[in-house]
């Protein structure tokens, strides 16, 4: 009986593996949910995270305030952080040094030829400005700042943007308070909408030009290609 | 060989002969001739023994991993310095003018780091999975080369800001410049869906965000719906591991968007109900209109296409017959046809398709063509499965204005002169 059970389960187990080798191949998958052939059943690969292993990784900040972590810092301290710490790259008032990021200014530019996209000018939430600090800056020596120190940066920045004022106190717990100017200016993608004459379309194969198309402008005359070397003229 | 081409070219030749006689009846002569005749005196290159005839050559291990010929030196990616601030926040470009079929070698395929290159011990790699899921889990990368469900697939990645420096007009020449921000891939790993579904997402699990390891730590938010439709977590490509300045040990694949997901030195995917909007999905990667708003979540990369060759790295040399040849690709299916005009659009010719047309990943095709001298506005139109048209630049422009910097999808004239130099220009 014991061992009828055994064989039992041993021809199951058998069964289990032939159907999974009668899986379709993956190649014969393209373009299909790609794991259909995955047993629903967890293999069990992988081990559980450790909570310390979760909280050491999982920083992320949203913008309803989830995973801001507990501190505070004000616009004061965060001046003499930011002239240490960001100046260099971003410029004094957040103007930007070379072709680093502009980080303040740009308001009302966004219709120029030349937007400045800056914190105060497009960004939609501060809690953006908070994240990245704390994940990726300052360049070349990322996640070296402590909570308070990020919160008193991004006060500064805010400031810069006349977003809070000069006595502002930025903590966990007013975070969400802080609305930037451009919040309503984006949209989700339309493009299915908006550009939908570029669809259904059966093109123009002959005489689709009423004259002969004309040079407008040239790559040549603004000339800031990098020399190449392996196009050799003809000419 | 497309005869109507070919009809458009002797008519454009016959005009030509009209307006200039005395020039062009000799161009339009040639396009009869069928080959030189002997030279007057013997190719040296043939009659004389060349040194890599007599002496031997390096033996089968000078070379442990084999590198191009150096007379290929110049396929090499490429930056525009101007571009950036500091090489190591920075892109370059793939050189597609010198390459063919639809695979992109490991070696060439274009840059984009935000923090450099991250140098990772396959060892010390892990990969986190938490948020909204019954078990936040954790993997090495052997315990993901032993999950089932290996998957290889091809795929195009392209960057969102290819050909962003050409809104305001012709700008660079080069399609490696202008078209560069792409590579075509073979990826090797497992679909991301095992994986979520090894953790278990709970019902509210609307998002998903892949975090790098690197120092920029980038995250952007990929819609659940996405995440378990096709997405890998890939590990090799074409057929070896990841190349470090493309994310080894890992990467998440994320066929057809833009390239900014496709986040490198994968180590964390979290699982969330709403989207991040994180820095490189609203400060960077949301489209800029003419009215001051912004298009955000604009994943996909809509059809495209390019001639790479003639292109201004590669002129035409030679009269007679001539190959065009180019790259058409669709983040929203595969390439359904491409047309080729010479004359600047006014009339198109389909082309030739060679190789596999696979759904998101580049297709190759060609226009077999004779060449009497004549200047030529090379353009291409690909169409896509869903039916899309690549616009024109002045198309795309009147619905985006001149800001949005990414997602550049017009087509692209090249002007060939009579003597085989081409340039990026912008035409009526």
């Amino acid at each position: 009986m014991l061992k009828s059970r055994k064989l039992m389960a041993a021809t199951a187990a058998a069964f289990a593996f032939t159907a999974a080798w009668q899986a379709p191949p993956a190649s014969a998958q393209q373009g299909k949910p790609a794991a259909q052939s995955v047993a629903a059943k967890k293999t069990g690969v992988g081990r559980e995270a450790h909570p310390d292993e979760v909280k050491a990784w999982d920083t992320d900040v949203r913008p309803d305030g989830q995973g801001l972590p507990a501190g505070k810092g004000s616009v004061k301290d965060g001046e003499d952080l930011y002239q240490a710490q960001c100046a260099a790259c971003h410029g004094e008032f957040g103007e930007s040094a070379g072709r680093w990021p502009m980080v303040a200014g740009g308001r009302g530019s966004l219709k120029n030829t030349g937007p400045e996209k800056t914190v105060g000018s497009f960004w939609p939430y501060a809690s953006t400005a908070f994240d990245y600090i704390k994940r990726a800056m300052p360049y070349g020596n990322a996640r070296s700042l402590s909570d308070d120190e990020v919160y008193a940066i991004t006060a500064y920045v805010l400031y810069l943007n006349d977003v809070v004022k000069e006595d502002f106190v930025l903590s966990k717990d007013n975070f969400t308070s802080i609305k930037l100017p451009n919040v309503e200016g984006f949209y989700e993608d339309d493009r299915e909408t908006a550009e939908k004459q570029f669809w259904k379309k059966e093109p123009c194969m002959k005489n689709c030009k009423a004259e002969a198309a004309r040079v407008l402008n040239r790559a040549r005359m603004i000339d800031v290609t990098p020399e190449t070397k392996s196009a050799p003229r003809v000419e | 060989m497309s005869e109507t081409l070919k009809d458009n070219i002797a008519l454009a030749s016959r005009r030509r002969f009209l307006a200039t006689a005395s020039v062009a009846g000799a161009s339009v002569a040639l396009a009869t001739v069928a080959r030189a005749a002997p030279p007057e005196k013997a190719d040296p290159l043939i009659t004389e023994i060349q040194d890599w005839n007599r002496q031997l050559g390096p033996g089968v291990d000078a070379a442990p991993y084999g590198k191009p010929s150096p007379f290929e030196k110049n396929v090499i990616r490429r930056n525009v310095p101007w571009l950036t601030s500091d090489a190591i926040s920075s892109i370059n470009f793939t050189p597609i003018h010198a390459l063919d079929g639809i695979v992109t070698p490991n070696g060439v395929c274009f840059e984009r780091h935000h923090s450099g290159v991250a140098e990772i011990d396959p060892a010390k790699h892990r990969l986190m999975i938490n948020g909204l899921v019954d078990k936040p889990l954790v993997f090495t990368m052997d315990d993901l080369k032993r999950m089932p469900g290996r998957v290889n697939k091809l795929y195009f990645l392209e960057c969102a800001a290819n050909g962003g420096m050409e809104w305001r007009g012709a700008q660079l020449n080069g399609c490696q410049f202008t078209h560069g921000m792409i590579h075509n891939v073979w990826y090797t790993g497992i679909p991301l869906k095992a994986l979520l579904d090894e953790a278990g997402v709970k019902t509210n699990g609307k998002w998903l965000m892949p975090e790098g390891a690197d120092a920029a730590a980038m995250t952007r938010s990929i819609p659940m719906e996405k995440a378990m439709k096709d997405c890998i977590i890939a590990w090799g490509m074409n057929g070896e591991a990841l190349r470090p300045e493309q994310g080894y040990p890992l990467r998440i694949v994320v066929p057809g968007w833009e390239g900014n997901m496709w986040v490198k030195w994968l180590r964390r995917l979290e699982v969330g109900d709403q989207p991040w909007h994180h820095r490189e999905e609203t400060s960077k990667y949301t489209d800029l209109l003419a009215d001051g708003r912004s298009r955000r979540f604009t994943w996909i990369m809509d059809a495209k296409s390019i001639v790479t060759n003639p292109s201004p790295q590669a002129p035409l040399k030679h009269k007679g017959p001539n190959v065009l040849t180019g790259l058409a690709w669709s983040g929203r299916g595969s390439v359904k046809r491409v047309d080729v005009s010479i004359d600047g659009g006014r009339n198109w010719q389909t082309a030739r398709i060679d190789g596999p047309v696979m759904p998101l990943s580049l297709t190759r095709f060609y226009v077999d063509f004779d060449w009497n001298g004549q200047e030529m506005m090379i353009q291409s139109r690909a169409m896509d499965s869903s039916g899309y048209v690549q616009p024109t630049k002045d198309e795309l422009r009147k619905v985006r204005g001149t800001n949005s910097i990414y997602h550049n999808n017009g087509i692209q004239t090249w002007l060939v002169r009579s003597n085989g130099e081409t340039e990026n220009v912008e035409i009526s």
